[in-house]
């Protein structure tokens, strides 16, 4: 299969590449650049386990190509992740709610609450559900997941004025 | 989620303190098994049946061997010769029921959909898996046995070497005394329930990566495990290599429920591929391979009897109880005579027949998930609801009037388990009270007029922690004080989720008296870690527990003597917290332990005429037969009589699990495990047609619960300690103990009034429709 040469900006950093054109962005995350807090949980695009920022857009990494992120912003889990040693908003919200078990899907509801609450709507309980439906965790029974996002909705307006996100 | 308690607390155990573990969780830092990358590492995949039963008429892997990238096809033939024995090390003895002919590959025919047929190993998952399909495989259809229910007496064998379906069978010897209550009383009540297969399912699905090392003859392993001790014995016994030599690492484990408690065949067979060829390859099951041979659970049937007195007293009780545990199923996988022995659950029943039959059929075989005997908690918890009905009774009076009561304690069942320090009937008030059973009760009624269909279900039942169990029947744990005076922890266990990094260094802080953040915990290294059964039956709060106290006051004993010494001070009169010794009443006579610790290692001369040097400990603690914990789980649910559609509107739970540890992750186990058990009585389910082919092979078909499925959980706590060191019990598994009877109990009374009766899950809207239709709806 005739290689390709990509660009992307991951996290910041230009990373270059040359991959198959069948290669996911996960695998292409995982294992070319590293960023191993990705985590695969279906491989097809059901679970959310491996969900990145493309653009600031929450996207299903295991469904999309990594030719197809070339030239774009792509943001995931490590990206979001404080460098001095502190958690992101969302991050110390569901550690204080044990919104995780396990730990294996907890990167991508890490992200696609971030993604939420970068929309910044104000949403009702049975409206924040739905909106984190596409991320599956089998271990919490989602009672902790819950009141995270509330607790980082909070923890973000607290922070506004510093721009965390 | 609603907690209500009022628990007693120390200053580290008892608190909700934030887990340890999380930071490097939630920032995308943990160590799963697919995120270790090795020198020369290559990928694995399995080439599997999708047939159900056959024989392998040819194969040829020319084209697949010749592909670029490609090093490796292996055959049973080539592999199969190498193995040792492949079966967990509770059943090795054949005690625990007969574990199939296991093997890494399969030989001349396959056994179910899924049966792994030939190994490749490539440069990377994408070639591996281009091979498997260039594989040409020519097998000849036989007659699979798919039907359970008549699997016994098929004339067609799952495994022709054992001559017959039936993997094992038990039953009680007929009784004269059952005889003469059942002719005697006043009412017997028959029925037949029917679960339903489903499996575990954690987020991440089984891998391993394992490296063969010819020069030093040693065989390391990295594996998604609840068990890292159970890992090396079966490695060891499977590949040859003294279990010295093996050296296992199971390091962030992505959710197991029981999946993860023994060593699959898959891992297995590529370790062995590894020491055969001298390689180092990884292997990560994908979802699909996941679903369809990732090992099932819970199907089984239950023929039920209650007989009861004038006063609705139950007489006698009986279950007939017969499970299909597939063509290969993994330790553990045959739960029928613990679900019969513990049929009568929280209730005064004088009598109990059961007998338990177990099959072999060609399909994904049975592992043991959360709670895996819990059909008898299903059976008799549906069979209660149901005989209520039929005697004119509410359900919960029925139970109000044949439960267990504290001062009846501790009390044996008719098969001889002892029952002690549970709580059924107090647990039972109290989930009423906290769902308003009566004010729904008199609600109910006008509802049901407006075409509302609204019930309560309710289970009632005492969880065991089966501690008395061959290697399971001891906790280790090793301490050490290092010189600086902070504290390593070394478990046995394997946790998947549980927290126990964080419950542990509770523990410590507390007995020993030391800060939280002081103490480091490790576990998942056969290499530094104490042998331990690893994960699994509700066990580890209780065990580790009363392990680290008892290690802990035995630790401490030895620092408050040193001090003693030191400060010339009576032992009596000192007291240790925060890791500094002081004298009771003279605050600024101390001594910090980091100064003790220097003694004990480097300065033995400033240690008490004839105590040993150092400051550690290796404690091995000794299991009690049970140690119960017990809850109550109300589900009020709506039904939608047109679509069938079932709504959970609130949710109870009402539990007793002694002293907590950590309240916070006693919930999350609760809530955890109740929405497991909400999915699988609701949406999950590994179907099979008639020749044997799974129907649920993604997530569109196996239909996890998400987020807008699961109600707000309300937990009560109660506090029964149990009688071991600490009181402590265990909980993982009840929530999938409660859910399924209690949510299938709320459907049965919502649509008692249109004469519905249900007797099987999944209740899908399918199945409710069905149901109503069947009623003439």
């Amino acid at each position: 299969m005739a290689e390709r040469a990509i660009s992307v900006q991951v996290n910041g950093r230009a990373r270059r590449a040359v991959v198959e054109p069948r290669r996911t962005l996960a695998d292409f995350l995982r294992d070319d650049c590293g960023l191993t807090g990705t985590h695969l949980g279906c491989e097809h695009g059901v679970c959310g386990a491996c969900t990145v920022l493309v653009d600031g857009e929450a996207v299903r990494s295991c469904l999309m190509l990594a030719v197809g992120a070339n030239g774009h912003d792509v943001t995931t889990v490590e990206g979001l992740t404080p460098p001095d040693g502190s958690l992101s908003p969302v991050q110390q919200a569901f550690r204080e709610c044990h919104g995780l078990q396990c730990g294996f899907c907890t990167p991508g509801f890490v992200v696609s609450v971030t993604a939420l609450l970068d929309e910044g709507a104000e949403l009702t309980d049975e409206e924040m559900r739905d909106a984190i439906s596409g991320n599956l965790c089998r271990c919490t029974g989602y009672q902790g997941i819950f009141a995270a996002v509330r607790r980082a909705e909070e923890l973000r307006s607290v922070q506004s004025n510093g721009g965390t996100r | 989620m609603t907690s209500i308690h009022a628990p007693t607390a120390g200053r580290f155990v008892g608190q909700s303190i934030a887990r340890t573990e999380d930071l490097r969780l939630v920032t995308g830092k943990g160590r799963y098994v697919d995120d270790v990358q090795l020198k020369g590492m290559l990928h694995a995949a399995f080439l599997r049946s999708d047939v159900a039963r056959g024989r392998i008429a040819k194969i040829d892997t020319t084209a697949a061997a010749a592909l670029p990238g490609v090093h490796h096809v292996l055959i049973g033939a080539d592999l199969n010769p190498h193995a040792g024995l492949m079966i967990p090390s509770l059943f090795v003895d054949g005690s625990f029921g007969v574990v199939g002919p296991i093997r890494p590959l399969a030989g001349d025919d396959v056994r179910f959909v899924g049966d792994p047929i030939a190994l490749v190993i490539a440069d990377d998952r994408y070639v591996a898996e281009d091979a498997c399909d260039l594989i040409e495989v020519d097998i000849e259809p036989l007659e699979p046995v798919v039907d359970w229910e008549h699997a016994a007496a098929s004339s067609e064998l799952v495994h022709p070497e054992q001559g017959t379906n039936v993997n094992m069978h038990m039953a009680t010897e007929p009784s004269a005394d059952l005889d003469a209550a059942l002719a005697s009383a006043a009412s017997v009540v028959r029925e037949t329930y029917y679960q339903h297969r489903y499996s575990t399912v954690p987020m991440e699905t089984r891998g391993v990566v394992a490296s063969w090392d010819a020069h030093s003859q040693h065989l390391e392993v990295w594996q998604s495990s609840q068990n890292p001790h159970e890992v090396r014995l079966a490695m060891s016994r499977t590949t040859g290599v003294p279990e010295n030599r093996v050296r296992v690492h199971s390091g962030d484990v992505g959710g197991g429920f029981g999946q993860k408690s023994f060593c699959g065949k898959e891992e297995l067979a590529v370790a062995l591929a590894a020491k055969v060829l001298g390689l180092t390859v990884k292997w990560i099951e994908d979802r699909r391979e996941d679903l369809i041979a990732g090992y099932h659970a819970r199907q089984a049937r239950a023929d039920c009897m209650y007989a009861f007195d004038a006063d609705h007293r139950i007489v006698a009780a009986g279950m007939a109880h017969l499970e299909d545990t597939g063509a290969y199923p993994l330790g553990g996988g045959a739960s029928g005579p613990m679900a019969c022995m513990h049929y009568p659950g929280p209730y005064k029943t004088p009598l109990l027949e059961w007998s338990s039959t177990v099959v072999w059929t060609n399909t994904c075989g049975r592992a043991a998930y959360r709670a895996p005997w819990q059909m008898e908690s299903v059976a008799r918890e549906q069979m209660i609801e149901h005989c209520a009905r039929v005697l004119g009774v509410d359900p919960i009076d029925l139970r109000r009037i044949n439960v267990l009561h504290r001062e009846e304690l501790p009390h044996t069942n008719p098969a001889g388990v002892l029952i002690e320090n549970v709580s059924p009937l107090e647990t039972l008030e109290a989930a009423a009270d906290q769902i308003g059973y009566s004010a729904f009760r008199d609600e109910q009624a006008g509802l049901r007029a407006d075409g509302v269909y609204r019930g309560i279900g309710t289970c009632l039942y005492i969880e065991p922690s089966p501690t008395a169990l061959a290697a399971y029947a001891n906790e280790p744990v090793h301490i050490r004080v290092q010189p600086d005076g902070h504290v390593d922890v070394f478990l046995g266990s394997g946790a998947h989720g549980q927290g126990l990094e964080t419950t542990t260094a509770q523990l410590t802080a507390e007995f020993l008296g030391v800060d939280f953040g002081d103490v480091s915990v490790h576990q998942g290294d056969t290499e530094s870690t104490p042998f331990g059964p690893g994960t699994g039956g509700s066990r580890s709060g209780p065990m580790i527990g009363a392990t680290v106290l008892q290690a802990a006051s035995g630790l401490k004993d030895k620092i408050l003597r040193i001090a003693a010494h030191q400060l010339e001070a009576a032992v009596e009169d000192l007291t240790m917290e925060g890791g500094v010794v002081s004298v009771i009443g003279t605050p600024a006579r101390t001594v910090a332990l980091s100064d003790i610790a220097t003694a004990a290692y480097h300065h033995s001369y400033l240690l008490p005429p004839g105590e040993e040097a150092g400051l550690e400990v290796v404690n091995r603690y000794m299991a009690p037969e049970t140690i119960w914990s017990n809850a109550c789980h109300m589900a009020l649910v709506e039904v939608d009589t047109v679509t069938g559609r079932v709504d959970v509107l609130r949710y109870v739970v009402a539990e007793d699990c002694g002293k907590m540890i950590n309240p916070m992750i006693v919930e999350g186990q609760i809530s955890g495990g109740v929405v497991q058990g909400l999915g699988g009585v609701l949406y999950e389910e590994n179907a099979y047609d008639e020749s044997g082919n799974p129907l649920a092979t993604t997530f569109l078909d196996y239909l996890l619960p998400s987020s807008t499925e699961v109600p707000d959980i309300e937990i009560v706590h109660l506090e029964t300690p149990a009688s071991t060191l600490g009181g402590f019990k265990g909980c993982g598994e009840g929530g999938a103990i409660g859910a399924p009877p209690a949510i299938f109990n709320a459907v049965c009374d919502a649509l008692a009034p249109l004469g519905v009766h249900l007797t099987r899950q999944p209740l899908s809207p399918n199945a409710v429709v069905g149901a109503l239709v069947a009623a003439g709806h």
